[in-house]
């Protein structure tokens, strides 16, 4: 068990970006950070974390960032990563991109990046929407969540983006949530030893644009692990172990509802949407057992 | 920082980048001292890292949020409106 103390003090997102209140991408962001160390750069597509690093001629991020195209972030990755390795820097390239920039319209480069085997960790933190621009659906958008543009409710499911970095078989992949920073930092950290391309896809609950209160980001955070809409688990070399939270939350999870009633995004959700939500989880944490058991 | 770096047009790393963002808050974290046990759960937590190691509120920076009231394990925190 990691203790708050194993964690380092050193802060390299400088007090303060201009996140909303309560936002779990500077949350996820600061752990990453001190995870990874001074000796990083991170490369950022459009994304919410594009917008907080504050005004010209300052930033409030303590590592060189680099600001990108939404859909060039992992190729960029791929250059400056081969780039360092070549010059025998050890530097760790992160892209930290959202869930537009991972499962929309940055996928053909992350998956060549991939392909291509590049020394990097790609991160995406998940607030299932286009937040920066103002809630529009993007393929992490859960079925039955209001969006601006699907504002009766999606009607298809999340993609999962998890089974199609799994095709690449990456030598390490994981997902984590903001409201375990703890796992988050263990987890980068064990990322960035690999060599070769590794991935973690992180939760981060959005108070704005799930609509709750910006006090319950962790608790949020919590209830998604506990009633099993989020599986917390790590997949090395293609062996699959899943996080102790969420074992206990498969065997004994709370109702679903407990996880939506708080929300106002799936406020009015009908029977049939949240049947289809439910069976989608159980096949999920079935499939998701299933290897678990195998490997 | 060499005479060429210092020309580039790149944004450097400043405290305050955003402005003073406790200007934003509308309800402020009081700590009761004698219920908190320095667990440190509302510094882990803190997205804004508002809170240092010996757990004081950086109210210069604090949006007011109210992660740390809410995940007080010993409910030490009270969320104050701010009186302006």
């Amino acid at each position: 068990m990691d203790t708050i103390a194993e964690i380092p003090k050193e802060e390299f997102v400088l007090k303060c970006t201009s996140a909303c209140a309560g936002c779990s991408d500077a949350l996820t962001l600061r752990y990453v950070l001190k995870a990874a160390g001074q000796d990083t750069v991170l490369v950022v597509p459009a994304c919410c974390t594009s917008v907080i690093q504050g005004i010209y001629p300052n930033t409030a991020f303590n590592v060189p960032v680099y600001n990108i195209a939404f859909g060039a972030a992992a190729a960029c990755a791929s250059g400056m990563s081969n780039a360092f390795r070549a010059t025998g820097k050890k530097t760790n390239v992160i892209v930290y991109a959202g869930d537009g920039g991972t499962l929309d319209i940055g996928i053909q480069a992350m998956s060549g990046a991939f392909e291509r085997g590049t020394d990097f960790l790609y991160i995406c933190y998940d607030n299932e929407a286009y937040g920066n621009t103002g809630m529009q659906r993007s393929g992490g958008t859960p079925m039955g969540a209001r969006t601006t543009t699907t504002p009766a409710g999606k009607t298809d499911a999340k993609k999962d983006i998890d089974a199609i970095i799994a095709a690449h078989s990456p030598p390490y992949m994981a997902t984590a949530c903001a409201a375990y920073p703890q796992d988050l930092f263990k987890k980068v950290q064990k990322a960035l030893t690999f060599r070769g391309p590794s991935f973690i896809h992180v939760l981060a609950p959005c108070p704005p644009g799930w609509r709750f209160s910006t006090e319950k980001s962790v608790e949020m955070g919590k209830l998604a692990v506990k009633s099993g809409m989020w599986v917390l688990y790590e997949r090395e070399y293609g062996k699959l172990s899943i996080n102790p939270q969420s074992k206990a939350a498969i065997k004994k999870p709370i109702p679903l509802e407990d996880y939506l009633a708080p929300q106002g995004r799936f406020k009015g959700i009908d029977a049939k949407t949240l049947e289809l939500l439910r069976q989608h989880l159980a096949k999920n944490i079935k499939k998701l057992s299933a290897e678990a058991a195998e490997s | 920082m060499s005479p060429v770096q210092q020309r580039l047009a790149m944004s450097r790393p400043t405290q305050g980048a955003a402005g003073k963002t406790g200007t934003w808050r509308v309800f402020k974290p009081v700590v009761d001292k004698e219920k908190c046990n320095q667990c440190g759960l509302c510094e882990m937590y803190c997205p804004d890292n508002a809170i240092d190691a010996d757990l004081i509120v950086d109210l210069a920076f604090c949006k007011g949020c109210g992660i740390c009231a809410n995940e007080c394990p010993k409910k030490a925190i009270d969320m104050i409106r701010e009186e302006k």
